[in-house]
């Protein structure tokens, strides 16, 4: 007996009980359906926040404070650490060399007003090199500069998404604008960076660090008496130079933080490739995770095809006694049976396919994440709902195959 | 040819064993019309089952056309009777939503008949039948007496050397039961099919040319019937 006349036999069964067969394989269409979306949204996730970090430049260390939670032995007791304007100012005269710029940064977030606009906003203090070490484009005006540190001058450099936040289509160059009260000026906006799914990077205004120091941040930018900063950036000439940099990096920075070779280092120091790697770590736990959940969606859509199908061959007991009558053998009636399921989960897997594709889609539309459908997750949900309808199909398939083809016709 | 030695059936009913069939034995030529009459429980059925090769017996010996089957496994079962068994059965056992001409391919389906001669086959035997206009009816837009001549195009359309009717007019009106009966009559006198029946109505059996009853699992007579009724004769006056 030919494949293609299973094949037909398989339809129009299915189509004598149209809504149940809908229903059926409706399970397998939201797994599918799932699968597809998720993989999809966090490929293209894990693409844009690699292609964004990448843009950061690739010979570029951040020192931060804290104890390294990725590295051996981590977890242990957190106790409060700091980096110190210091701690920049040593890197700067010991590293001279081997680095073309060295920035300190300090951020913390303050309510910016223009007019009746009022927002939330990361206010970074910097220097002037943080431009060019993270790889950032002024659009209009320009960015801080060494002379605005020295004059501790009260400007303000905002993010492509504040000044659109604030000023809309105006251009904001000149104007004032309030930080936590206390008035800047706008000397600059910068080119958007694109979001990168955790927060965006536009979102965001600069002031040149001393002035921060000393009008906007107050007391909680010291420690100790001593002005902290929440990163130090540091360029390095070449990417071979990387680990040496680093190394020499946290030598002159245990010795300042006055710890023993035995201690646990108090602050971190990583390249893009190491944040590279702890990103994608995470994504890939997420996307397993979520996977799962997914699976796990796919398995019950299969328990009810199952179902379906065992109450369909009670059901149809009379007729496989027909069947068998005229001549149809055991595995004849296997095959129909298996066919049958595999063309619901197959049938439900494609739909599922087409919808998953369809959600990915509309997520690349809203412009948040750029959704990235593989040829792989494709072929993945078509063989995983070809799989549950072999899987959840056999047992059905022998429960009919191995009716009595007597008992069978006398069945009512 | 049909030769059965001591059929015997056993079935398992809890803790019970009911012999449905004690020691059958007789032999059927190619080419009779045979009816096998007894109340209900008195192992027709179950006969009928092992001849149609649905069933084994629990012992005794089934020899059909020359071949011992009743030791046969399933698959070997299935073929023999695709190849050489047609079942008529009360209730027609019609696949629903199918077209007259797909039920009667079903067993060339499964023999691996294909394409054209699949389609040439079925539409003979629905002539042969009388329904060479209902190709494409679907069951339940034939009257009961087609749905059951459609059941016997399916019987025929394999050739076989056998045709098995379980109570073929127990759901049709007289009328139309008589038709069918009509129909086996001339399906033996004209083509020389061994036909055999199934029933509990002596009215129907005396339609053939021998009769077996069977009571409690054993042949209580097997007899010639040398005046078989012709179908369509008056009831009225064979009841006398």
């Amino acid at each position: 007996m030919l494949l293609s006349e299973n094949f037909k036999i398989a339809l129009r069964a299915l189509r004598a009980n149209k809504l149940r067969s809908i229903l059926t394989m409706l399970g397998i269409v939201i797994g599918v359906a799932t699968v597809i979306a998720l993989l999809s949204i966090g490929k293209g996730a894990t693409a844009s926040i690699t292609s964004d970090i990448q843009s950061g430049g690739s010979n570029l260390l951040t020192v931060s404070p804290g104890r390294s939670q990725f590295g051996p032995g981590g977890g242990s007791s957190q106790q409060e650490s700091h980096l110190y304007y210091s701690d920049y100012e040593l890197l700067q005269r010991g590293l001279a060399d081997n680095v073309t710029a060295i920035v300190p940064a300090y951020q913390s977030s303050y309510i910016v007003k223009s007019g009746d606009e009022s927002f939330s906003v990361n206010v970074t203090g910097v220097t002037e090199a943080y431009q060019e070490v993270r790889s950032y484009e002024v659009a209009k005006g320009r960015f801080i500069t060494d002379g605005d540190n020295k004059s501790q001058a009260k400007v303000a450099i905002l993010g492509s998404q504040t000044a659109e936040d604030l000023f809309g289509s105006l251009s904001p160059i000149g104007k004032t604008i309030s930080i936590n009260g206390i008035k800047f000026e706008v000397a600059g906006v910068l080119v958007s960076k694109g979001s990168s799914g955790f927060g965006s990077a536009d979102d965001a205004v600069f002031i040149p660090l001393d002035t921060g120091y000393d009008k906007l941040f107050g007391s909680t930018a010291t420690y100790n008496g001593k002005k902290i900063v929440n990163n130090i950036y540091v360029s390095v000439t070449t990417t071979d130079l990387m680990d040496t940099v680093s190394a020499q990096i946290e030598y002159m920075l245990r010795r300042s933080h006055k710890l023993a070779t035995s201690d646990e280092l108090d602050f971190n120091v990583l390249s893009q490739t190491d944040t590279l790697d702890i990103l994608s770590s995470i994504t890939n736990t997420l996307t397993i995770f979520l996977g799962a959940i997914a699976g796990i969606s796919l398995l019950v859509g299969g328990i009810g095809i199952m179902n379906i199908m065992l109450v369909s061959v009670t059901e149809r007991t009379k007729e496989i006694g027909l069947r068998k009558a005229v001549g149809a053998t055991r595995n004849q009636i296997l095959t129909q049976f298996l066919i049958e399921t595999m063309t619901l989960s197959v049938l439900g897997g494609i739909i599922g396919i087409l919808f998953g594709s369809g959600i990915a889609t509309l997520f690349t539309l809203t412009g948040l994440i750029t959704a990235v459908i593989t040829a792989n997750s494709i072929l993945l949900a078509f063989l995983f709902s070809l799989a549950i309808g072999v899987f959840f199909g056999l047992y059905p398939a022998f429960r009919a195959a191995n009716l009595h083809p007597m008992e069978a016709l006398r069945y009512e | 040819m049909i030769q059965t030695e001591n059929l015997t059936k056993i079935y398992q009913m809890g803790d019970a064993e009911v012999h449905a069939l004690n020691g059958a034995s007789f032999t059927i030529e190619k080419g009779e019309m045979v009816a096998i009459m007894g109340p209900s429980g008195s192992g027709k059925s179950t006969l009928m089952s092992i001849i149609g090769c649905l069933d084994v017996p629990s012992s005794g010996r089934y020899i059909l056309d020359g071949v011992s089957v009743e030791n046969m496994e399933e698959t070997k079962l299935a073929e023999i009777r695709g190849r050489k068994i047609g079942f008529v059965f009360q209730q027609f056992n019609l696949l629903a939503r199918t077209g007259a001409l797909e039920n009667v391919m079903l067993p060339l389906t499964y023999a691996g008949i294909s394409g054209k001669e699949r389609q040439d086959r079925a539409m003979k035997a629905l002539d042969r039948v009388g329904l060479s206009e209902r190709f494409h009816h679907a069951p339940n837009e034939l009257s009961g007496g087609q749905q059951q001549r459609v059941a016997i195009a399916r019987a025929l359309v394999n050739e076989p050397a056998i045709l098995l009717a379980d109570e073929p007019t127990g759901a049709l009106d007289s009328k139309t039961g008589v038709e069918i009966i009509d129909l086996f009559q001339s399906l033996h006198n004209e083509h020389g099919q061994t036909v055999i029946l199934v029933t509990h109505d002596p009215y129907v059996a005396r339609h053939t040319n021998r009769i077996i009853k069977l009571s409690d699992g054993h042949i209580i007579s097997d007899e010639a019937n040398s005046h078989p009724i012709k179908a369509g004769a008056p009831r009225a006056e064979e009841v006398i």
